[in-house]
């Protein structure tokens, strides 16, 4: 989706008029009145519980230990699943595009599947794999070492959710950049490694950038299969979005919506930082222009 | 020849390198743990197998999984789509912030956004309390599930459009505009078939994380058998009655659905790419 | 058979001797802080916040050691599953017998465990009544009146909500004491469950749908849960119904063996139950509208549980094993009402 972002600067104004101004009218509506519908109205929502019983019941909710927990541990965990599942998607990217082998599209569809795998199913396969009624389980047991029902276990399925989006962002990015350059730069004696940094890094940085703001977005919202794998116990092992699902089983609307409120704000901070990344593109790209 | 060997010599480098460190963390993160539900299924003998994943009540979680997220994700296509050819191709005040929150459905809860949907279209909701008056309701259906399902798919169809649409030459327009084509035979013949292939690999995303989506579904559905009973809840109830094996059958069933409509579409995508060349 | 189990018995006795034998040379030596895992289910939150606050200062006083207690809420069943698959709860205090009956299969605790605490091992027991909307519009005053056409019942998904399935024995109870028969009693609740248009998946869900969501003429819940309703969304918008016969739900509570073993907290969990049993403990059962055990609890709160015929379990339904199996399991009564 990257290369996307290298090349747009100016052209839309030019091709936009090709569109009649009426149709450019119809179709802004409508995507403003969709947008309206299915994001903003329950972003709305959100904010409007989580403000209901005043600003002071908001902040009060969002300071309090057991949601500074639960902020820490999701934190913790984006940290550690996000740059996993970057250099895991290089990796992937750079065997699918730059090499010709049996099996491609069976590999770029495993690569794919926890896309399409229930996260409750994502969730169960954890507990499956090393809860304590199999053989592995009880021997991690048996040696106190905790995966499920703790910080391994929420970090795990994390990883299984989030897996594929950097490696989606860069295999078809990186197919339709070829591998020219880097051939070319081989033959003229440069190494394996200088190759990938000198001139593939480069060239994909910014799509790594957006996978890893998917994957965060993702990791950070991640409900189904972390609740499966997560215990609920408070305080220890409750995300933000767990921790949300408590207060408001509580009864506690106000409180819960709050704390739901801090997600939207991660995820604008993630939508800040690419809104960074594409302003530094189009400079880089007015000092450099290819 | 086995798989993932390489065809023929490339000059490239670290093939062996990538390919092992791909097919390792492959493994470790998702065929081993899915393979748990393939064994969990074997635990059971075929004949119960088979009593199991084609009960009606099952089977009817099937159609009505597969059916939303069929209708879900055609609303997608046509909602995304719109929403990818606005975003880049026009400039209109918003347009950044719209843009921004094309990603929100990944960041929110799944759980939050099943909360704010049947709050908003209950009958004391803000949209349910205009739906009520024409006497819609439109939670507690089939049509609340689908509306999940548009929000929870809506990022994958914008967000595999977007770059397609942006990289497009322009020239390839201007000359057919310039060789005399209406703007929507340009449309159709030469744009549509370019961005076709982004276009199904979004929409398929989007299908298959609407089959198994949970979390925020069972908030909006109402949940009764035969009607309005989506089969990852078929999986939930099987494991409350401590049926461990019968959930990793239906799961099992539910996964080879999703993983099959993968395999046909980057089949479909690479055999595309193939023939352009 | 019966041979091992005694042999097992006489091993966990020894086991128990054993350690609290270790306890009490380790006396001067024991820990200043103890940490207690107590995994329940949804309604229960308010209670054992009370009640965790009032046994860490009695602990305190004892015994001069620090518990802190933590908690873990959800759906029952689920809660059950986390605990066989490796959470390490210390005890369990879950909706009904079957839940910790499974854990017991797993070899965690005692299959006998029912036996070891007072009263089925259940310190509290609560009842299903119901919640109308204020002024109580349809008149719905008895079971009877839930399979009236026109009238619509929240209730939550009985293979997916413990609280559900009390409500569902209590309907079906209600029908055969009346009529004697238990096909009577599966007709009446197939005619109550065509009104039900909404199946939650737990009981807190069905509460949502109700009050927040506008949906539904009467919810059946917990007394307890009902109270709570009313406390939390306003007793000028709803009231309670007490019908004149329901249940006697009894939700039980479990030392788990194997963790406490293995975490040597075995001393401070089983306390931490039998503390449930003392006045103080009745008496914050009985203020969260739990319907204690103890008869001065009751009386003090007595207008909180109004006066309602119960039956028990065992009167229709036999173990909870058994209901478990005619009514809620894969083609269960609960099923066949569905069968189209």
């Amino acid at each position: 989706m990257q290369h996307s972002i290298t090349r747009k600067t100016g052209r839309g104004t030019r091709q936009s008029r090709n569109d009649h101004p009426a149709v450019q009218a119809l179709l802004i509506v409508l995507t403003i009145l969709f947008f309206a519908a299915f994001i903003f109205m329950p972003l709305a929502l959100v904010f409007a519980e989580g403000f209901r019983k005043g600003v002071g019941l908001y902040l009060e909710s969002i300071r309090e230990p057991f949601a500074l927990a639960a902020v820490k541990l999701t934190l913790i965990t984006a940290a550690i699943v996000v740059p996993l599942n970057a250099v895991f998607g290089v990796t992937a990217a750079w065997a699918v595009s730059k090499f010709s082998f049996r099996g491609k599209t069976l590999l770029v569809s495993l690569l794919d599947l926890p896309f399409a795998v229930s996260p409750v199913i994502a969730g169960l396969i954890f507990v499956l794999l090393a809860g304590s009624r199999t053989a592995f389980g009880s021997w991690l047991a048996d040696h106190g070492i905790r995966i499920i029902f703790s910080t391994p276990g929420i970090v795990i399925a994390t990883l299984f959710v989030t897996f594929p989006f950097v490696a989606r962002e860069l295999i078809p990015l990186m197919e339709s950049q070829g591998r020219e350059e880097e051939e070319a730069a081989i033959t003229l004696g440069a190494r394996g490694w200088q190759v990938f940094s000198v001139i593939t890094l480069p060239n994909i940085r910014w799509g790594v950038m957006y996978g890893m703001i998917l994957c965060m977005a993702r990791s950070i919202g991640e409900f189904g299969a972390v609740s499966v794998v997560s215990g609920h116990i408070r305080g220890m092992t409750n995300t933000i979005p767990l921790h949300v699902e408590i207060l408001y089983s509580e009864y506690n609307y106000a409180a819960s919506f709050a704390v739901a409120s801090i997600l939207v704000f991660l995820a604008l901070v993630t939508v800040a930082l690419k809104a960074i990344v594409e302003q530094r593109v189009h400079i880089h790209q007015r000092n450099n222009p290819s | 020849m086995p798989p993932f060997t390489r065809k023929n010599r490339h000059i490239l480098p670290g093939f062996g390198l990538s390919m092992g460190y791909t097919v390792f963390y492959l493994s470790a993160i998702v065929i081993v743990p899915l393979a748990t539900i393939v064994i969990g299924s074997f635990n059971m003998d075929q004949q119960a197998f088979i009593a199991t994943v084609t009960s009606p009540r099952v089977l009817a979680s099937y159609r009505l999984s597969i059916s939303t997220a069929i209708v879900a994700a055609l609303f997608n296509a046509i909602f995304g789509f719109l929403s990818a050819w606005t975003l880049v191709r026009y400039r209109f005040p918003g347009r950044r912030v719209l843009d921004a929150m094309v990603d929100l459905p990944f960041a929110l809860p799944t759980a939050v956004a099943g909360i704010c949907f049947a709050t908003l279209y209950s009958p004391v909701g803000w949209i349910g309390q205009l739906l009520a008056k024409a006497d819609i309701q439109l939670i507690n259906a089939p049509s609340g599930i689908v509306i999940a399902l548009i929000f929870i798919g809506f990022p994958f169809v914008v967000r595999t459009i977007q770059p397609v649409l942006a990289e497009l030459e322009p020239e390839i327009e201007e000359s057919a505009q310039s060789l005399g084509a209406t703007r929507w035979q340009t449309f159709r013949r030469i744009l549509l078939p370019h961005l076709f292939p982004a276009l199904l690999t979004g929409v398929t995303l989007s299908f298959a994380r609407g089959i198994g989506e949970y979390g925020s579904v069972i908030f909006i559905a109402g949940n009764l058998p035969f009607k309005t009973e989506i089969a990852p809840l078929m999986i939930m109830t099987k494991l409350d009655q401590f049926d461990y094996d019968g959930a990793s059958a239906v799961a099992l069933v539910l996964l080879l659905i999703s993983f099959s409509m993968l395999l046909v579409l980057n089949g479909v995508q690479r055999w595309q790419q193939k023939s352009y060349r | 058979m019966k041979h091992f189990r005694t042999k097992r018995s006489r091993f966990t006795v020894g086991l128990a001797l054993f350690s609290s034998l270790l306890g009490s040379t380790a006396q001067a030596a024991i820990p200043a802080n103890v940490t207690l895992l107590n995994v329940s289910y949804d309604p229960t939150r308010e209670l054992y916040q009370s009640e965790n606050a009032a046994f860490a200062s009695y602990w305190k006083q004892k015994t001069g050691q620090t518990v802190t207690i933590n908690q873990s809420h959800g759906g029952s069943g689920k809660q059950a599953r986390a605990v066989i698959d490796g959470l390490e709860a210390d005890v369990v205090t879950l909706a009904l017998a079957y839940d910790i009956d499974a854990i017991a299969d797993s070899k965690l605790l005692a299959t006998n465990w029912q036996q070891r605490l007072p009263q089925n091992s259940t310190p509290y027991t609560s009842t299903i009544v119901f919640v109308v909307r204020k002024g109580n519009p349809k008149g719905v005053r008895n079971w009877d009146d839930l399979v009236k056409p026109g009238i619509s019942v929240i209730t939550p998904n009985p293979k997916t909500s413990g609280g559900a399935r009390w409500n569902y024995l209590a309907a079906w109870g209600y029908k055969q004491k009346q009529t004697g028969s238990p096909a009577k009693a599966k007709e009446f609740v197939k005619a109550l469950f065509k009104n039900v248009p909404v199946l939650d998946t737990g009981a807190r869900g069905s509460t949502l749908t109700f009050t927040q969501r506008g949906l539904g003429d009467v919810l059946i819940a917990w007394e307890n849960e009902a109270h709570l309703i009313l406390k939390e969304f306003g007793s000028d918008k709803f009231e309670i119904v007490a019908p004149p016969v329901s249940i006697l739900a009894e939700p039980p509570v479990a030392v788990i063996d194997r963790n406490v073993d293995r975490h040597h907290t075995r001393k401070v969990a089983e306390a931490y139950l039998n503390y449930l049993y003392t006045p103080q403990a009745q008496e914050i059962i009985a203020r969260n509208s739990y319907r204690p055990r103890s008869a001065a609890a009751f009386k003090k709160y007595a207008s909180n549980f109004p006066n309602i015929k119960l039956f028990t379990l065992k009167e229709f339904f036999g173990t909870w094993r058994q209901a478990q199996k005619t009514h809620f399991s894969d083609g269960g009564t609960f099923d066949q009402i569905y069968t189209p």
